[in-house]
């Protein structure tokens, strides 16, 4: 029987294991998490559980029993130290070893930071990615407080939303022209700019942070445009980079992220790895995504791999913010488009920015319009584009245009590919 | 603690005790049942969740909200009246039997 490790106790390492098993895997099974907690879910850190809206055990994946009924051994709050691939066997900080047969990387990403010498690293100043960080920087959120966000990415726009929405002055600084830049259009940036602004936020675009400084912590923040800001702690959420350290020094190849293939297979056979530490084959081109489902879904495809089983992994995008009142939900990758197209949604305030690559379809991000997002994921999956014109029509019901025995009635892919 | 039965596409049937306070999809993820992805954990943003409620249940959930209803109507094969997604129900002593069925797909 075969003997998997999985280095990682994230979405992407919980769902690994738990198909190993649900695929009928009889051999020893070992998740090692760096973090003293059971394995969680990330997104509501920023969102439901920072406003006090969801209890912890809620944010466990499955309650300790499950992993032991399952003989799933959690191996929390050790760290592995390396990996000997000829001998097969990974190295503990607690200066342990365990061989393996098969070998999980599901590393995930790590927040970046401001630079010490920025002072980046002074009492007051988060990231958010952990549980920890998350319960560290809860006390803060007191009502007329001051936080200073640096960052107009999903993260710092969800920690906007939870400060503003308890009544905390929040100023948000984001580095480029517009927040969201990296990531959505011009439209959806401006949906959301409108949004904050109207509940209060100061949203400083062009604008970044030059330096940190505070007398045994932070209290003042030099921004780029000359002016200084005073502040009671900040929140920085300015990306994160793929956990690849150990894959790295172990000689697996790294491409923007661990290089899998279609399977989940890194450089070595035994070894495979999956979620946001990993690049991987998407429609021609090689992509990471930083997302739950991809962690995944990925994962479950590369636990089938290690059974022998697998099919070639097609990924199917798809991401959601929650910020005050308003969901936004994305479907496909919008990388390489050339225009967007606007529609209304049908109830108030809904709304959905559509791109495209010349004719095609490339993805949707519909801002409290579910239907616009289901419509849209169901076509990009399928292959479909609507033309431009019919999206774009808030006359054009996206229902008739998906009923049956029209050209856009593409059935729902199916799931465990 | 309230007892739930999840009847699977194929007709297998699960009845299990869920803790008061979760959702119905909590309870299937906690007990491994299949047919109930929820990817997005409970957040109403993935309509992986969707099953029909008993038709002797449906009178006694709370409606849906439009969110709810906009993914639903759009989900695969959806039932008005008896679709739902499992993570916006939550259960209480007053769901105790509850029955509910899952689709074929989770789309």
């Amino acid at each position: 029987m075969s003997r998997v490790v999985i280095i990682g106790a994230g979405q992407a390492g919980a769902s690994l294991a738990i198909k190993l098993r649900g695929l009928g895997h009889e051999g020893p099974i070992t998740l090692i998490g760096s973090e003293e907690a059971l394995p969680y879910q990330r997104p509501p850190l920023s969102k439901k559980y920072l406003l006090g809206e969801m209890e912890v055990e809620r944010l466990h994946l499955r309650p300790r029993s499950f992993y032991e009924e399952r003989r799933i051994e959690l191996r929390p709050g050790v760290a592995v130290t390396s990996i000997d691939r000829a001998g097969k066997t990974v190295t503990l900080d607690d200066g342990t070893s365990l061989p393996y047969d098969q070998l999980a990387l599901t590393t995930g990403a790590e927040p970046l930071r401001l630079p010490a010498r920025l002072g980046g690293e002074l009492p007051g100043t988060y990231t958010v990615r952990t549980l920890r960080d998350v319960d560290a920087m809860a006390p803060e959120f007191v009502e007329g407080r001051r936080v200073l966000i640096v960052g107009g990415g999903y993260i710092g726009l969800e920690a906007a939303a939870v400060a503003a929405s308890r009544g905390l002055q929040v100023t948000l600084v984001e580095m480029a022209e517009r927040i969201l830049q990296r990531v959505a259009a011009p439209e959806t940036s401006t949906y959301f700019r409108e949004l904050h602004r109207g509940h209060g936020v100061d949203i400083r675009e062009g604008v970044g942070v030059a330096s940190l400084a505070g007398e045994g912590r932070v209290a003042t923040a030099a921004l780029s445009d000359g002016t200084t800001l005073a502040t009671d702690f900040v929140v920085v959420g300015v990306g994160v980079r793929p956990a690849t350290g150990l894959a790295e020094a172990a000689g697996l190849a790294i491409e923007n992220g661990i290089r899998v293939d279609a399977h989940g297979r890194t450089t070595d056979p035994s070894i495979f790895a999956a979620g946001d530490c990993t690049s991987f084959p998407y429609r021609g081109q090689r992509v990471r995504l930083e997302s739950v489902p991809n962690a995944i879904d990925q994962a479950e495809a590369a636990a089938a791999s290690m059974l022998g089983s697998g099919k070639d992994y097609e990924a199917r995008p798809w991401f959601w913010s929650d910020q005050y009142d308003v969901k936004l939900q994305i479907a496909g990758l919008n990388a390489g488009y050339d225009r967007t197209v606007v529609r209304p949604g049908a109830r108030a305030g809904a709304l959905s920015v559509w791109y495209y690559r010349g004719s095609e379809l490339l993805a949707v991000d519909a801002m409290n319009d579910p239907r616009s997002y289901m419509t849209g994921k169901r076509w990009i999956e399928g292959g479909f584009s609507p033309p431009p014109a019919v999206v774009g029509d808030p006359q054009c019901d996206l229902k008739t245009l998906a009923a049956p025995g029209s050209p856009g009635a593409v059935p729902a892919t199916p799931r465990g590919g | 603690m309230p007892r739930i039965t999840y009847i699977e596409h194929d007709g297998t049937e699960h009845t299990v005790e869920v803790g008061n306070g979760l959702s119905v999809m909590e309870g299937a993820r906690d007990n491994d049942i299949p047919g109930i992805e929820a990817d997005c954990g409970g957040a109403c943003a993935c309509a992986t969740c969707h099953v029909y409620v008993d038709p002797s249940w449906i009178g006694k959930i709370p409606a849906k909200d439009d969110a709810e209803a906009d993914m639903l109507d759009f989900a695969a094969a959806p039932t008005s009246g008896a679709s739902r997604l499992a993570c916006q129900i939550r259960v209480g002593d007053h769901l105790d039997g509850l029955i509910v069925r899952m689709p074929e797909t989770q789309g």
